[in-house]
């Protein structure tokens, strides 16, 4: 089980993941070793996965961003399997969740500008297998997105 | 808008699949060296292509054993400041991201709770109560994967 010290370390990484080891023993009020004891532990655990890389794909010229909600067409038994896999080899597709509800599957589209959009669109997205039905979100701005878990 | 070459591309894909891959291995892996390789992580970082780094983390293992996306449709529109919507429910601690989307719904919403009993007390008494929130519909997640994207 965590404690306070556990959880007071993996608010701090959320919100900064580089932090020095240094500058977390004076913010938790632990010794070095303690620290370094601990953050080996929650890796070891499981707890902590590892570290990702955050993209901003609008500085690589990449301005839109579509969620796509997706029902599939649940009478064909393999229609998650058929359509997962093939949404994977789009390469403008840089997120899929599937869900519980209204929606079976979501997809984060992104393309370079309003006419690419519309190529991907009709070239790839409407050529995935088994989509009984299609809804479009475009995306204004990300208010909040640090995604940090509140432990 | 700078411009980047392949080499760039090649690194952003090496670190989106591992983000804490040593220079000296991307080095190797790219045929150049060290020094070369923390020059280029420097500037897709100074830039902003490399936004952040994020801790990833086992949610189950911290208690955290459902994923709801929510899209928030605002009502009556003319008396709510947008603002006030966003700052109130940033404000949640539960609720990871915010984005502001055009479509069917205004704002999506990614809010994290211990079980579904925990998300139905989010949902009543910090969504529901929100400055302007109307319609609301759920989708519970199941799994997400991020790839790699254009690169």
């Amino acid at each position: 089980m965590l404690d306070d010290l556990d959880r007071r370390l993996l608010r701090r990484l959320q919100l900064d993941p580089a932090m020095a080891m240094a500058d977390l023993s004076e913010i938790s009020s632990s010794t070095l070793a303690v620290v370094s004891r601990r953050l080996k532990r929650l890796r070891s655990e499981g707890v902590v996965l590892g570290k990702e890389i955050l993209i901003d794909w609008s500085k690589l010229g990449y301005s839109v961003e579509v969620s796509l909600r997706i029902t599939l067409d649940k009478t064909q038994s393999r229609a998650f399997d058929d359509f997962l896999a093939a949404a994977r080899g789009i390469p403008q597709v840089i997120e899929i969740q599937t869900f519980l509800g209204r929606v079976d599957v979501r997809l984060s589209v992104i393309a370079k500008d309003m006419a690419d959009y519309q190529k991907v669109y009709r070239e790839l997205i409407i050529a995935l297998p088994h989509i009984a039905d299609i809804q479009a979100l475009m995306h204004i701005a990300r208010i909040k997105s640090d995604e940090v878990l509140p432990v | 808008m700078s411009t980047y070459d392949e080499i760039d591309f090649a690194l952003l894909g090496l670190l989106s699949k591992d983000a804490e891959k040593s220079a000296g291995a991307l080095a190797q892996q790219l045929g150049m060296s060290q020094p070369a390789i923390w020059r280029r992580i420097r500037r897709l970082e100074e830039n902003g292509v490399i936004k952040g780094h994020r801790l990833i983390l086992d949610r189950e293992k911290l208690g955290f054993g459902v994923t709801v996306f929510l899209g928030i449709k605002l009502s009556g529109k003319k008396g709510v400041q947008l603002e006030d919507f966003e700052r109130a429910v940033s404000a949640i601690p539960e609720v990871q991201t915010v984005e502001h989307v055009l479509g069917m719904y205004d704002y999506r919403l990614r809010v994290v709770a211990r079980n579904i009993a925990d998300f139905e007390r989010i949902l009543r008494r910090r969504v529901m109560t929100l400055p302007g929130a109307g319609d609301v519909e759920a989708n519970v997640l199941l799994s997400e994967e991020r790839r790699p994207g254009p690169i």
